[in-house]
């Protein structure tokens, strides 16, 4: 069990387990709405991943940190509001600028994203022999499905793997953000003991994916979260004890996290899934038939879940509150009904995190990175795995990862029947894909008045004249954020057809300190 | 079929072309502006947005001059996207050569009439806490501003729509010899004369024109509001590379009306790509941090680049280009935001013989050709 560690809030002190995040602390005792957006309205942490920017804090006199990715400190002194004051900065001393270009550090293989997919390629390229990092901006390993709620034991299946990746000499960087590459075969890192560099001679990303949100009336009111975003954020501390909480949206996540959320003690009133019924049980046939292990998770979720209605053909349509959320309105297409409740996991699919692989140049195609048999991008040395290669669950992230392991290492003769099930399990992604295709009733839930891009403030209405992302952007700030576009491109993508802009160095926001 | 016809046609929606659409239909010429592009989107997105008066000669004195007394003349009626603060520009000296330079542009602007204010080492501390101590003074020029350039450029062109100007965007246009424009979908339109405000693109259509792509890069940050008050210029540009043809950065910082703050700058020749450059970027943080150590903890969160349209002597080139009925409004490098306005007037000038309040005679692009017959 973790230490409490002592912090204050708005110079009120908290206490909390040492390793719970930030985000979860401050909700907790501070409630949902942990900072002002640029035109004053109250907003919460949604992502909890680090995509969102939704739950910057001042951190000891540091404005805009991601609070949902910093573990409680003892002394760590929280602000949770806006601070205008230019004195503030002006009189406490600065850290000296950054030493130039940070420590080097140099590896056979790097591994990009400490998720099943990173960690299965970790391990076989370590078993090989060869030098390996296995880096994540996360403070602690797992990616989204195996990280762990810090007051309570790993998935089994998770422990397995961490005890295979504790036998081998990898080394691991948590807490480390890649910003992109500042020379060839390098990476550059911001950690917490300043900016580094990461020298490969193989790279496999295994950045993984975050979820789809899509705009309607009252979505970025506190209390609605993305629903691996809540799970995240519970993972990281933040308790649902008792609190009524719809999950909603679409995918096989929906019924994990209400699963999870259920068992973490929250009163889950309902599971909505936009994909129609006929298209789910379409989906479940060909699971019997192809997968049927997966039909039985499936089922095993459902029972966790009993006594909980999942409703197919059912999507959220507006969620109001004051401060925070009280109640989400569902359709089902003909009916129309108002849940009360105190929280709403929406997420409509997920979405790979490209940004990497772009920036290396590696060929997408149809919103996915192109790869060979063994995993490799168009890109010689340069490997993707997992939800970059398609979103097919854990089971596709291991295999994969194997396999690019074994081949960054020069070691094919070792991938042998990997390549049998790599193949079932894109073909699991392909049905996927095919069951949980977005409805378009969702390109019509926002009004004019409704914000699409969270970071700015920009509303559906101020968007809808523009015939493109470009001039959208230039003309209303939208995407122009800290997360650049990371929650409004693939929104404005399924409402618009848009397609974001070009992606550029550093890849996330950084202290100017770690680019110099 | 009928060919449809105008008076003239400008192509380029930038902040030029819409700055010359906007004076040309207010005196009732019938316009239309053609771009491949959405407006605003080249150059005109890239620039930092800085309205400034410049001494580096007479007649570039004269333009931005007269161009910043323009923006300021309308800068109440701009929307709100627009942005405009009046921000002021600090000039900063590092040394006592650099205060020589102050006293020399404080006695040149002085004597035509800028509104300027010399700053010793305490002063500027008092204006700007966050620069580093032991600075030697500075300039201050109280009447400059800072904008967001592709909504002023959109702003310039609902004006000219106002005055019914016709906009057409999105669709690839040849220009011909004969004053006619030529459509990618074969159709055509007959002007009586079309002006290049193709910013750093025109030596594609020209290309014995005297202009280079010119590269820089940007670097924007979170909202910090009142983190620095000024537009703040470094001096000692005055002694780097920066006004030579190698590769340079000059610490250059813009405080926006979001409370995010723009830091620049860099400069690069014979460069064909946008990509940002990681060494460049690096570089010029580092250029700022010298200035301001405290930027390091600043969150950046976004960086880019564009392209200047810069000629060998600094000037743009406005007027008749070699082909009859064909005006250039381009060469503008990195003042092209504050020249937008004279540039439109000087266009308007000579087009319908008005007079203006400076001469076109500096800028001619016939100083760069063999002559010309207008
Ligand atoms: C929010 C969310 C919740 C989920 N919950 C479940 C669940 O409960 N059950 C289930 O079966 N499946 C869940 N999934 C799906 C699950 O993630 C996948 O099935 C699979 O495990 C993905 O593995 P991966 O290794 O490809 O990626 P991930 O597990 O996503 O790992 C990628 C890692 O890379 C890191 N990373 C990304 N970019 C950078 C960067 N620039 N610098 C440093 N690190 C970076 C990320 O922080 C992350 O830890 C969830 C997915 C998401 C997005
Ligand atoms: C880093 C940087 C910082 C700067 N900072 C400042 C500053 O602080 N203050 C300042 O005053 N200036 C600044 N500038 C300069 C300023 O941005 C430019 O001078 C100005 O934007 C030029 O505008 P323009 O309309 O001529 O060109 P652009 O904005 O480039 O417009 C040209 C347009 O022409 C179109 N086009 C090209 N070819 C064709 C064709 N064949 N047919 C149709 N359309 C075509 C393009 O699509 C484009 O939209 C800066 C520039 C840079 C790069
Ligand atoms: S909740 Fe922290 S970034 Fe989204």
């Amino acid at each position: 069990m973790a230490e409490r560690v002592t912090l204050t809030v708005n110079n009120q002190p908290i206490e909390a387990y040492a390793d719970t995040s930030v985000a979860a602390a401050v909700m907790q005792t501070h409630g949902l709405a942990v900072r002002q957006s640029v035109t004053g309205q109250a907003r919460g942490p949604v992502c909890g991943m680090g995509v969102c920017f939704e739950c910057r804090l001042t951190v000891d006199g540091v404005l805009h940190q991601r609070a949902c990715l910093l573990p409680c400190r003892d002394g760590m002194k929280i602000d949770t509001r806006a601070s205008s004051e230019p004195e503030a900065f002006a009189k406490r001393d600065a850290k000296p600028a950054t030493n130039a270009s940070g420590s080097e550090r140099v590896y056979d293989v790097v591994v990009l994203g400490a998720g099943p997919a990173g960690i299965a390629a970790a391990c076989c390229a370590a078993d090989a022999g060869r030098r390996v990092a296995l880096i994540d901006d996360n403070p602690r390993g797992g990616g989204q499905i195996w990280r762990h709620d810090p007051a309570k034991p790993p998935p089994r299946e998770a422990e397995g793997w961490r005890d295979r990746l504790r036998r081998t000499s990898v080394e691991i960087l948590s807490s480390t953000l890649i910003l992109g590459s500042f020379a060839p075969k390098t990476l550059r890192a911001e950690s917490p003991t300043g900016p580094c560099t990461l020298r490969f001679q193989r790279l496999i990303l295994a950045c993984g994916a975050r979820e789809r949100f899509l705009p309607f009336p009252g979505w970025t009111l506190p209390g609605i979260f993305g629903a691996g975003g809540l799970q995240a954020l519970v993972k990281s501390g933040y308790s649902v004890h008792g609190k009524k909480v719809v999950v909603a949206g679409s995918g096989p996540l929906l019924l994990a996290v209400a699963a999870y959320l259920r068992g973490h003690g929250a009163d889950v009133r309902l599971v909505a899934e936009q994909a129609p019924r006929s298209k789910l049980l379409r989906f479940g046939g060909s699971l019997l038939w192809h997968q049927p292990s997966k039909l039985f998770e499936a089922m095993g979720l459902r029972w966790q879940l009993r006594g909980v209605p999942y409703r197919a053909g059912c999507w959220p349509i507006r969620t109001d509150g004051a401060q925070q959320v009280t109640s989400v309105t569902l359709t089902d297409g003909s009916r129309t009904w108002t849940e009360p409740c105190d929280a709403v996991a929406c997420g409509f699919g997920l979405v790979p995190n490209l940004e990497l692989p772009m920036l290396f140049v590696c060929a997408i195609e149809r919103g996915f990175v192109k790869v060979d048999e063994h995993q490799q991008t168009s890109v010689a040395g340069m490997y993707a795995v997992g939800e970059l290669t398609g979103i097919g669950g854990v089971d596709k992230s291991l295999i994969e990862g194997q396999i690019a392991g074994w081949a960054a290492a020069d070691q094919p003769v070792r991938i042998g029947g990997l390549l049998n099930e790599s193949v079932r399990a894109r073909r699991f992604s392909e049905l996927l894909d095919d069951a949980f295709t977005l409805r378009d009733e969702l390109r019509h839930l926002a009004d004019d008045a409704t914000i699409v891009c969270r970071c700015e403030d920009v509303t559906y209405g101020a968007l809808k004249r523009f015939v493109g992302q470009r001039d959208a952007k230039l003309q209303t700030r939208c995407g122009m954020g800290p997360c650049q576009g990371r929650i409004c491109g693939p929104a404005l993508q399924f409402l618009f057809g848009w397609l974001s802009d070009s992606v550029r160095p550093p890849i996330f926001p950084t202290a100017l300190g770690n680019l110099s | 079929m009928s060919v449809p016809t105008c008076d003239v046609a400008i192509l380029g929606a930038g902040i030029v072309g819409a700055a010359c659409a906007r004076a040309l239909a207010c005196e009732g010429l019938r316009v239309i502006v053609l771009d491949g592009n959405p407006i605003g989107s080249g150059a005109t997105a890239a620039g930092m947005g800085h309205i400034t008066v410049m001494d580096d000669s007479e007649p570039q004195f004269a333009l931005t001059r007269y161009s910043q007394q323009l923006w300021n003349d309308v800068s109440d009626q701009l929307p709100a996207d627009v942005e405009y603060v009046q921000t002021g520009t600090l000039w900063i000296a590092a040394d006592e050569d650099e205060m020589a330079t102050v006293r020399r542009k404080h006695a040149f602007y002085q004597e035509r009439g800028v509104d300027t204010e010399i700053l010793d080492a305490k002063a500027v501390a008092e204006v700007e806490p966050n620069l580093r101590t032991g600075l030697a003074g500075g300039l201050r020029v109280s009447d400059e501003s800072v904008i967001y350039p592709p909504c002023a450029a959109r702003w310039l062109l609902e004006q000219a729509q106002l005055d019914r100007a016709t906009i057409s965007l999105g669709t690839q246009v040849f220009p011909m010899a004969d004053r006619t424009i030529q459509f990618g979908d074969g159709s055509s339109l007959s002007c009586g004369s079309v002006i290049h405000a193709t910013g750093a693109w025109a030596s594609r259509l020209f290309p014995s024109l005297p202009i280079r792509p010119r590269k820089g890069h940007l670097v924007i940050t979170d909202r910090y509001p009142g983190w620095v008050r000024h537009q703040i210029v470094e001096l000692g540009y005055l002694k780097s590379a920066h006004g030579s043809d190698r590769e340079s950065v000059a610490f250059n910082l813009q405080p926006r009306k979001t409370g995010q703050l723009l830091l620049g700058s860099s400069r690069q020749f014979d460069v064909d790509h946008k990509d940002v450059e990681p060494r460049m970027l690096k570089r010029m943080i580092a250029r700022g941090l010298e200035y301001m150590p405290r930027l390091a903890r600043l969150s950046a969160i976004r960086a880019w680049t564009g392209f200047r349209a810069a000629t060998p002597d600094s000037l743009p080139l406005i007027g008749p280009a070699e082909i009859r009925g064909h005006l250039l409004a381009t060469g503008h490098e990195g003042l092209g935001i504050t020249t937008s306005l004279g540039t439109a007037e000087l266009i308007v000038s000579h087009l319908t013989g008005k007079s203006s309040a400076i001469s076109i005679e500096p800028y001619l692009p016939a100083r760069f050709q063999g002559g010309t017959d207008g």
